[in-house]
């Protein structure tokens, strides 16, 4: 018997705009059962029967799971939705540099009304050789503090190069702990050098501790009453875990954990590395690219509800096609072509389309009618065959091509489809060596939250570098110890990348680095 | 006139001119809107309205771009740069211009009008993107920097004579080092007659119509985002050279620079070709198949095949679809001292310097004899 034989299991869970799914793995990962269950408004009940369900299903008892995943698009959508947002203060350390720009500029008016109370420049901040632009002026950041009590819930710090330096930026956040009693976020433990996405993740966290706190209360209260003991993490946008005291103090990183749990969830369930995961929803259809393993990221500046960050984020195309996407035969007018979306009759496929009884012809439909799909519930659809075969040749072509935009290379790549529209895909598609509908496909995202590992990732500008060896080795060590402050086991933390970029007009002694480091969840 | 809702479309067209390279107008576009939302709109006048009356200062931004986008500059830099010129020369300004137009000193010169009210001039000094302080129109008329000034976020001035532009580059650089890496700069400040003289006109108007195209507007007519890089490419008199996929891509950072090579692999109409990219922050070089494509100074821009939208040296990524498209540079970089300055032999490559043009001619000639 194994150390871990009797808490061998693990317990995926996906909370969504619409569906709660929960999965359960074994010790070696392969997926033993999966559920889907109605989102509720306090998330909690939500997750209480998604757990209660995949337990009956699969048979497992509470004590012997031993690790438990969290993957949630909650504050993503209080972002974006401007819901359950706290007021934040800024202090920016940088006067009397980077005054053209103050904080929040060019963020959406009602995100800044919600969130937006306070902000202010105060002297300090460091220059890119070490130098500080100006020595901390304690009493100046005491009364811009005391100008906010009150009305903030929370405070953002964010020093200029304080991925470099931290020592102000600590300062600065011990005093306005003292003066004002509310949560601090430090911009150095959020983001890398670019100050104003920097800056505007760590207000974003600022603003999120809160929801997401009270969103976990009904997960913690969840797990307890059933008795289970294991040590929840939640998932972050990269595809790797987080212990859940590092996820209460780092909300702003689940952002973006949807995505990329889908696509680590589809390579697990189809026991590819290296493939393209299609995911049809009813709205829309998500294109990711699994590179080793992992999502490739998006090369470009992400926004998230109108705001520039600097979050990794899987690099995704959407595309308007879903299980309810609306096919029109003479296209929006009625007098032109046969068109294929872009809209959708959504979550009311189940009302609204032809196949449910109502009067709207989708992309369901046309699979119902040509045969390649059966769905429990669903009427005998009967199409005219030109309509069928048109709207068929359609469907094909908006996938091949968005396939074809995705793909690394020209050759043929094999193609995992998951999510709950995956009914309209047809079986083959130019272009892709293997279309695999994986068992569990709908699960992915809890499978995905489920599989993590825990990585850690270090940043940071060297000055007078005489042994670069010596400055990567440092960088690398950084990234460890960020991963093991994460929740991994620090004997299985491996460095996965170090990168150094030169930084111009500089003395020529300064370089970037940047690393990341990588190890299996602890116990 | 240049209002709040222009900016975007300057910035958009400015990172096409920008040809890869010119730094990211990002924070320059945020600063310009916010100061243009609080001082009102900037009056743009075109380089045929200056007189021998008019003293025109070019000013921009020099650095590094690590250091741009964490150490954002200080408010105060842009009047005190131009009180600064002003003193040295003992003349006041009666208008500003970019000095150069691609990529992020395209802004710099809108937030420092929108505070000072004095007018911008519709051209800039490069009609593009370059690395070097000396490698502007003015350079190639043979006029020097003059007076120069550079500002920086505590306030400091500090005003040269320079000899020569290599000079201005060279003091700059050191200058630029010791204010932290990144500071704001005039030099080569003339007056109307020169402006005119050296001056290549026309071309913020031209930024604003590539980004109102790559917006999907022209003229008033949406554009799809198919339809975006040949109405581009219309308005611009470019060839498009190729559409193809990142097969390779090898990318170094020395000196201050970007310097690589990207390999693509045609698809669509290109499908069986390849194209290769060699680049110094800026798009330099373009072989399709092995022959010459375009050569600096024309202009070489690579843009998303899907969208259109400009792509940078350091954006560029392994798998990513594009388009390259070029264009003619302006005729006085198609002189002697023009393409002694910023020709391909200066960047290090062993090609001599053919028009665009002509290469697309050579090869349109060579498809139809096969």
């Amino acid at each position: 018997m194994t150390a871990t034989s009797n808490r061998q299991y693990r317990l995926g869970i996906d909370v969504g705009g619409t569906n709660t799914d929960a999965v359960i793995l074994d010790d070696e990962l392969r997926v033993i059962g999966s559920v889907k269950s109605p989102t509720t408004e306090n998330s909690g009940d939500g997750i209480a029967t998604a757990i209660d369900e995949v337990l009956a299903r699969t048979g497992v008892i509470p004590e012997s799971i031993g690790h438990v995943m969290l993957g949630t698009t909650h504050c993503t959508n209080a972002i974006v939705q401007r819901r359950g947002l706290s007021r934040v203060g800024v202090l920016r350390i940088g006067g009397p540099a980077t005054t053209a720009v103050p904080p929040l500029e060019g963020w959406p008016a009602d995100l800044r009304d919600a969130i937006g109370a306070h902000d202010v420049i105060v002297r300090g901040g460091y220059e890119v050789d070490g130098r500080m632009i100006a020595p901390l002026d304690e009493q100046e950041v005491r009364a811009a503090c005391e100008r906010m009590a009150g009305e903030v819930d929370s405070v953002a710090v964010v020093g200029v190069f304080s991925p470099s330096n931290t020592e102000q930026e600590l300062r600065v956040a011990e005093i306005a702990s003292e003066v004002l009693g509310v949560p601090v976020s430090c911009s150095h433990a959020v983001g890398t050098i670019g100050l104003l996405e920097r800056e505007n993740a760590t207000v974003l966290n600022a603003a999120l501790q809160r929801t997401l706190g009270e969103m976990v209360r009904g997960f913690i209260r969840a797990l307890e009453q059933r008795g289970i003991e294991a040590t929840p993490f939640l998932g972050q946008n990269d595809g790797t875990l987080m212990r859940l005291e590092y996820a209460l103090e780092f909300p702003v990183f689940t952002i973006g954990c949807g995505p990329t749990n889908s696509i680590r969830g589809a390579a697990h369930l189809s026991g590819l590395a290296n493939a393209l995961v299609v995911d049809i929803g009813g709205t829309t259809t998500d294109i990711g690219v699994l590179i080793d393993g992992f999502p490739r990221q998006s090369a470009h500046a992400v926004e998230i509800g109108g705001i520039r960050t600097n979050f990794r984020m899987p690099d995704v195309l959407s595309v308007g096609l879903g299980g309810g996407t609306i096919v029109r035969e003479r296209g929006v007018d009625g007098t032109g072509q046969l068109t294929v979306g872009p809209d959708s009759v959504g979550y009311r496929l189940t009302s609204e389309a032809f196949a449910f009884g109502g009067d709207t012809l989708t992309a369901t439909d046309i699979a119902l009618a040509l045969g390649t799909a059966e769905i429990e519930g669903t009427r005998q659809v009967t199409l005219e065959p030109e309509l069928v075969s048109k709207a068929d040749q359609a469907i094909r072509a908006l996938l091949e091509e968005s396939i074809d935009r995705m793909k690394p290379n020209a050759n043929p790549v094999p193609v995992v489809l998951v999510g709950g529209g995956g009914v309209i895909a047809p079986d083959s598609l130019d272009g892709v060596s293997e279309l695999i509908r994986p068992d569990h496909f709908g699960a992915a995202n809890a499978v995905g939250a489920a599989l993590g590992e825990v990585a850690g990732y270090f940043e940071k500008i060297y000055q007078n570098v005489s042994d670069r060896a010596e400055a990567r080795r440092g960088a690398g060590l950084e990234a460890v110890e960020r991963a093991v402050a994460a929740g991994a086991q620090r004997e299985t933390v491996e460095v996965v990348s170090v990168e150094e970029i030169p930084v111009a007009y500089t003395d020529g002694q300064a370089v970037q680095i940047k690393a990341r480091a990588v190890g299996k969840l602890g116990h | 006139m240049i209002d709040v809702e222009h900016v975007d479309e300057i910035a958009l067209g400015a990172a096409v001119l920008g040809t890869g390279g010119g730094g990211d107008p990002h924070i320059g576009s945020l600063i310009a809107k916010r100061l243009i939302a609080r001082e009102g709109a900037v009056r743009m006048i075109g380089i045929e309205q200056l007189t021998a009356d008019d003293f025109v200062l070019p000013i921009g931004g020099i650095g590094a771009p690590s250091v741009d986008v964490e150490r954002i500059m200080a408010e105060s830099e842009f009047e005190l740069a131009i009180s600064a010129l002003e003193r040295a020369v003992g003349r006041k300004a009666t208008a500003l211009m970019p000095i150069e137009v691609g990529g992020g000193n395209s802004m710099v010169p809108l937030a420092a009008a929108a505070v000072t009210g004095l007018p911008l001039i519709d051209a800039d000094a490069m009609g593009r993107a370059f690395p070097e302080a000396q490698m502007v129109t003015f350079h190639l008329a043979g006029y020097g920097p003059g007076a120069t000034v550079l500002v920086d976020h505590h306030g400091n001035e500090i005003v040269s004579r320079p000899v020569s532009g290599e000079w201005s580059e060279r003091l700059a650089r050191v200058v630029t080092v010791e204010l932290g890496g990144s500071a704001t700069m005039i030099d080569y400040a003339y007056d109307g007659e020169v402006v005119k003289e050296c001056a290549i006109p026309g071309t913020l108007t031209l930024a604003r119509r590539i980004g109102q195209i790559l917006r999907g507007s022209l003229d008033g007519v949406r554009l799809r985002d198919d339809e975006k890089i040949g109405a581009l490419s219309r308005e611009l008199g470019a060839v498009q050279l190729f559409s193809g996929k990142v097969a390779d891509l090898q990318r170094e950072f020395s000196g201050g620079f970007t310097r690589g090579r990207a390999l693509l692999s045609g698809v669509a109409e290109d499908r069986g070709s390849e194209f290769q990219l060699d680049f110094q922050n800026e798009m330099l070089l373009a072989r399709r198949d092995g022959e010459l494509a375009a050569v600096t100074p024309d202009l070489i821009a690579v843009l998303d095949l899907a969208t259109g939208q400009p792509i940078t040296t350091e954006s560029l990524r392994y798998g990513a679809r594009v388009a390259v498209i070029a264009m003619p540079c302006h005729e006085k970089w198609r002189t002697q001292i023009g393409l002694e300055t910023a020709g391909p032999q200066h960047f290090g490559y062993d090609v001599d310097w053919v028009p665009v043009e002509q290469l697309a001619a050579a090869r349109a000639e060579q498809e139809k004899a096969q």
